[in-house]
């Protein structure tokens, strides 16, 4: 049990650090809006093959972006820790390596939440209708979305010494991730070279879920259960993965 | 069994690349010491702490810390120990409280205990007003005492402080020797601390190890590495310097007279027991003594004895410099 008391005192500190910081948490929502409301409604007369606008269709893959966004630069943030020193705290102290790793992606994976559930209530202005049922099942996929998430961030942080990286990364992980992941437009109509990244991108499961969380009644890429699956495993090897490179000592 | 020592090491050795930056040291330090590595930037006293505190494995030979096998029994030694490094550790988000909350979550303390504990800490170093505020508005002698008490906060038997007042004001850092006198004097902890300052190993320390390069020169007490030198110096002014210095050398009085410049200089072993005697001959030759002054041996003179150089405490930078260059600066 005592590892429990660990993780929370690592999950309270993000917490209260991303609380501390209003102006990210409004300058976060800014982007997910301007995809809405802007690219949304410039992109109305695409037509597509059900009864539902195009604003409504990238509601679930633009929350899947403020996750994406929020959880890896998270993640990434663990380099400011070990630039000014508190990284070493935590280091010393007799905490396992998978208790940091799980603490960090946990607070983590709260402040991705508090941002989505900032957003969700914004759906009806581009006509989507949560049921109370859907605002459950969307919980934990979002969860589990980000704890993933959170673990690539601390592997690139793990990768590059300085914030300097950044640009690459942004260009090469997370750009990437989120145009393959079918936030923005069917995959079913997509080429087929597209169609075989997005079937390797963790991040497709997740968009897939959230959409069927979010329109009860889509029909999923795979079953619903095996996506949750692939998300859930997802998230267990990153975080074994995060761990075994917290562990290696100089 | 209670362990026979706080920290024995056994050919304790680090090295990167060709660099050795510890060299096998071998080193036993007492239950309740106040212990000193003394020594220049780079000689390897950091290296040396963050191997006892299993942040780094050696490249050979081992230590054992408070009867706990840093190799084999790292999570052990990490319960025991307290450490401030020699770099701020301390969130600056948060708040002064919120660190000390945190370190004891990491530390398992029960919630009652630890609202305890953290009272007493922030009462041992004067800081229970200013708990509540946000560490970005502690000046730097704060941090570095919110640190000491952090590190004391889950009671460990062993602690560490790297460079405890590097970057301090004089003011700042008196205040926090008193505190760490009083630890000493108060408890039954083990202190282990990295300086290159030497007024504060001679302060502060029981025993001093000097290191240089990765090796113990000596380990003595700060007493006994100063009369080991016999290097006390006596300058005389007078404005009959040679007749004065002439009738010493035909006394024989002491074999080392240098006459240079405006003075005149005694390398004697006791100082104080020459001085009445120096005076009294002056008198007879009728030679009046404007100024004696006496110079004993530093800890910076046996540092200089020892490794044949100085050491220089501009070396040194302020931890916090790191804290202006803030986003800028890439690691």
């Amino acid at each position: 049990m005592s590892e429990l008391r660990k993780i929370y005192g690592l999950w309270r500190r993000e917490v209260l650090r991303y609380w501390r910081e209003k102006s990210r948490i409004i300058s976060s929502l800014i982007m997910p809006l301007l995809w809405l409301l802007v690219f949304g409604s410039g992109m109305r007369g695409i037509e597509l093959s059900g009864t539902q606008s195009y604003q409504t269709y990238i509601f679930p893959g633009i929350v899947a972006m403020t996750l994406l966004f929020t959880s890896v630069f998270s993640g990434i943030s663990i380099i400011w820790d070990r630039e000014f020193g508190f990284f070493k705290e935590i280091m010393v102290a007799p905490v396992s390596r998978t208790s940091i790793v799980i603490g960090k992606a946990l607070g983590s994976g709260t402040s991705a939440l508090i941002q989505g559930f900032i957003l969700l209530p914004l759906s009806f202005l581009v006509g989507v209708h949560l049921s109370p049922l859907s605002f459950v099942m969307l919980i934990p996929t979002m969860i589990l979305i980000s704890i993933g998430l959170v673990c690539i961030g601390l592997l690139i942080a793990s990768m590059i010494t300085s914030m300097e990286g950044f640009n690459f990364i942004m260009s090469l992980v997370i750009m990437p991730m989120f145009f393959t992941s079918g936030a923005l437009f069917p995959l079913t109509s997509a080429p087929a070279w597209l169609r075989d990244f997005s079937y390797i991108n963790p991040l497709t499961y997740g968009v897939d879920t959230l959409r069927w969380a979010t329109f009860s009644g889509t029909s999923p890429l795979l079953p619903v259960y095996v996506e949750f699956l692939i998300l859930a495993l997802f998230a267990i090897a990153m975080i074994a993965a995060c761990s075994y490179t917290f562990n290696i000592k100089k | 069994m209670e362990p026979k020592f706080a920290i024995e090491t056994r050919d304790l050795t680090k090295r990167y690349g060709d660099l050795t930056a510890v060299d096998k040291l071998n080193l036993t330090i007492d239950y309740g010491e106040v212990f000193g590595l003394l020594g220049p930037n780079g000689a390897g006293k950091t290296t040396i702490i963050s191997m006892l505190c299993t942040i780094i494995n050696p490249s050979s030979g081992s230590a054992i810390v408070n009867g706990f096998d840093i190799l084999k029994q790292s999570a052990a030694v990490r319960r025991s120990i307290g450490i401030v490094f020699q770099d701020p550790s301390i969130d600056d988000r948060l708040t002064g409280r919120e660190n000390l909350q945190l370190h004891a979550c990491l530390y398992d303390l029960r919630a009652e205990l630890a609202k305890k504990r953290i009272a007493e800490v922030l009462n041992l170093v004067g800081l229970e007003d200013r708990a509540d505020s946000a560490m970005k508005t502690y000046s730097g002698g704060m941090r570095r005492r919110l640190e000491l008490a952090r590190g004391l906060l889950h009671h460990p038997r062993v602690l560490f402080l790297d460079e405890p007042t590097l970057g301090l004001d004089p003011q700042t850092r008196e205040h926090l020797w008193t505190y760490i006198e009083n630890l000493a004097r108060t408890t039954e902890i083990t202190i282990i601390l990295t300086t290159h300052y030497m007024e504060e190993a001679d302060r502060l320390c029981h025993r001093v190890a000097i290191i240089d390069y990765g090796k113990i020169k000596v380990i003595d007490t700060p007493t006994n590495l100063k009369t080991a030198l016999k290097g006390d110096v006596i300058t005389i002014t007078t404005a009959h310097k040679e007749k004065l210095a002439t009738r010493l050398i035909e006394l024989r009085l002491n074999p080392q007279i240098d006459t240079s410049g405006d003075t005149i200089r005694l390398a004697v072993a006791d100082a104080e027991k020459l001085i009445p005697r120096l005076i009294k001959i002056a008198a007879e030759i009728g030679v009046e003594v404007s100024s004696v002054s006496i110079h004993h041996p530093t800890l910076n003179d046996v540092f200089l004895h020892y490794t044949g150089r100085d050491i220089r405490t501009e070396e040194a930078e302020s931890p916090f410099k790191k804290y202006m260059t803030m986003g800028r600066q890439a690691r």
